[in-house]
């Protein structure tokens, strides 16, 4: 650590317990071709109340201007800085460093395409994803934009809310023992938006119209249930219910 | 509900297949498993259950044959479980590659435990038809000192890691399956999930318990028989089973 950054962390007066933390980051930047893969080690001192987000963001202000990652929002609702922590996808801005041990591996999610260090492409293969499963409200008639919106029943409108609250953050894929083997598997990130659709009555796409999209090896008949979305969902989406009721609704609609 | 072409509706049906043979598979070894372990009640309970497949209390004589028939029934049953179950296997060294690197790095139990779902169905590609090719080629060498001599004499290994690859395979897949298609409104998610869990657990560890103690009671009568080859079982009670000579009548 430089002398910097001790003295813009004071934490030794006022937190004499402070641990030392070891940062070790996947480094690669594939515009060079000069660079390979390779993990670095960075040291911080913990302060109260640190996320990944200003652990990494002190780094790169006072360490290594050159490393590459991505936030906006630092409040879990943007979806950028997801990436894997020790391992596991979650986002960095909501994950202290005092729920993880000192030695803190970062590497970037699996699956998607790198751009460098720890950002990647998530945009772009959500982007894809969205246009295979057709992820809008289908409607037949042309809608009326001066007419009143018809009422929606609260708790249906509750219910669809609750699945509209993914944030696309690519915790789920990466998170996905399926998703990791085979890449054209759609993810628990789009059977969640089907679901999502299948709900809205707006929507007038009927389950013969949705198995035409999502009832193959690739999209619900795909998924082999290892929970790794449900367990990594920073959302805690209720994603088992969501994939066992579209599982069901998809086979009934098949056989 | 718009038309589904018939060429697009086998990724559901081959689903459901997939689904209901594992299920059916894994009832009936549970059912096989109390079945088998009838010798730790006695003898006689073993005789009379090994009868009972033979047609005996139906017919009125034994009908060997039929243990054959539900030994290659239960032989295709596995074939299509595992022609279906393959289309989930890793089809690559890469894809190999990706999903072990996946599971070592997630420390995700249940991830894990479907690699070892993966290994224990490659295990019984092999080891059951072992198994089922014995029942279906000699089913009248079934009973009390016919299966003992059989278990002690070159069998025990075979049995011994088919016990273990069959209660883990099936209680994971029976947990799967409930993860797979049940929802469970009542109550949330992950509690549910770590009650299935530990109901799969508790049942693995309960038929394997079983299953090692089955295994014990014919490897020490099968150790008595030594000198006897071939030696077939006499039913302490006459009145409720046939004797060898009714049988080979």
């Amino acid at each position: 650590m430089t002398q910097d950054s001790k003295q813009r962390i004071p934490v030794n007066e006022s937190e004499p317990n402070s641990r030392q933390l070891t940062f070790e980051i996947f480094r690669f930047n594939p515009l060079d071709p000069g660079s390979e893969p390779h993990f670095d080690t960075f040291t911080l001192e913990e302060t109260a109340g640190m996320t990944l987000f200003i652990a990494l963001n002190l780094i790169r202000e006072e360490q290594d201007p050159s490393l590459q990652f991505d936030f906006v929002c630092r409040a879990g609702i943007c979806g950028s800085c997801a990436m894997l922590i020790n391992g596991r996808p979650d986002l960095a801005c909501r994950t202290l460093t005092q729920a993880l041990p000192s030695t803190i591996r970062l590497a970037p999610l699996p699956v998607f395409e790198l751009i460098g260090d720890l950002s990647v492409n998530t945009g772009k293969w959500m982007h894809g994803m969205s246009e295979r499963l057709q992820t809008w409200v289908h409607t037949e008639t042309e809608p009326d934009l001066d007419a009143m919106e018809a009422a929606m029943e609260p708790a249906l409108a509750e219910q669809i809310y609750e699945l509209e609250r993914c944030i696309e953050c690519g915790c789920c894929v990466a998170g996905c023992g399926t998703a990791v083997m085979r890449e054209a598997f759609v993810g628990a990130v789009g059977l969640n938006k089907m679901a999502r659709f299948r709900l809205d009555p707006r929507d007038e796409r009927d389950d013969g119209a949705f198995y035409e999209l999502i009832g193959h090896d690739d999209g619900i008949f795909g998924c082999m249930s290892l929970m790794g979305c449900q367990d990594v969902c920073p959302k805690a989406l209720p994603l088992q219910t969501q994939l066992a009721f579209l599982r069901r609704k998809m086979a009934f609609a098949g056989i | 509900m718009s038309s589904i072409p018939s060429n697009s509706r086998w990724p559901a049906r081959l689903d459901l297949l997939q689904s209901a043979s594992g299920l059916a598979l894994a009832l009936f070894m549970w059912v096989h498993m109390f079945l088998v372990s009838s010798i730790l009640i006695s003898n006689d309970a073993m005789y009379a259950v090994a009868k009972l497949f033979e047609g005996y209390y139906v017919f009125g004589r034994s009908y060997p044959w039929l243990v054959s028939a539900a030994a290659a029934a239960i032989l295709v049953l596995i074939m299509l479980h595992a022609a279906l179950a393959l289309r989930k296997f890793p089809q690559s060294t890469r894809q190999y590659q990706l999903f072990l690197g996946h599971k070592n790095r997630m420390h995700h139990p249940d991830t894990t435990l479907w690699w070892w779902q993966v290994v224990t169905g490659f295990l019984l590609f092999f080891l059951a038809p072992m198994h089922l090719f014995g029942m279906f080629s000699q089913p009248d060498q079934i009973g009390p000192y016919a299966s003992s001599y059989r278990v002690y004499s070159t069998h025990w290994p075979l049995y011994l890691i088919l016990l273990f690859a069959v209660e883990l395979h099936g209680a994971i897949g029976l947990y799967r399956l409930a993860i797979k298609w049940l929802s469970f409104p009542t109550m949330p998610v992950p509690v549910m999930r770590k009650r299935l869990s530990l109901l799969k657990w508790g049942m693995s560890a309960f038929f394997i318990i079983l299953g090692l103690c089955t295994l014990l009671a014919y490897y020490r009568l099968g150790s008595t028989l030594q000198d006897q080859p071939g030696e077939r079982y006499h039913p302490v009670t006459q009145s409720q089973c046939p004797t060898n000579s009714e049988v080979l009548s």
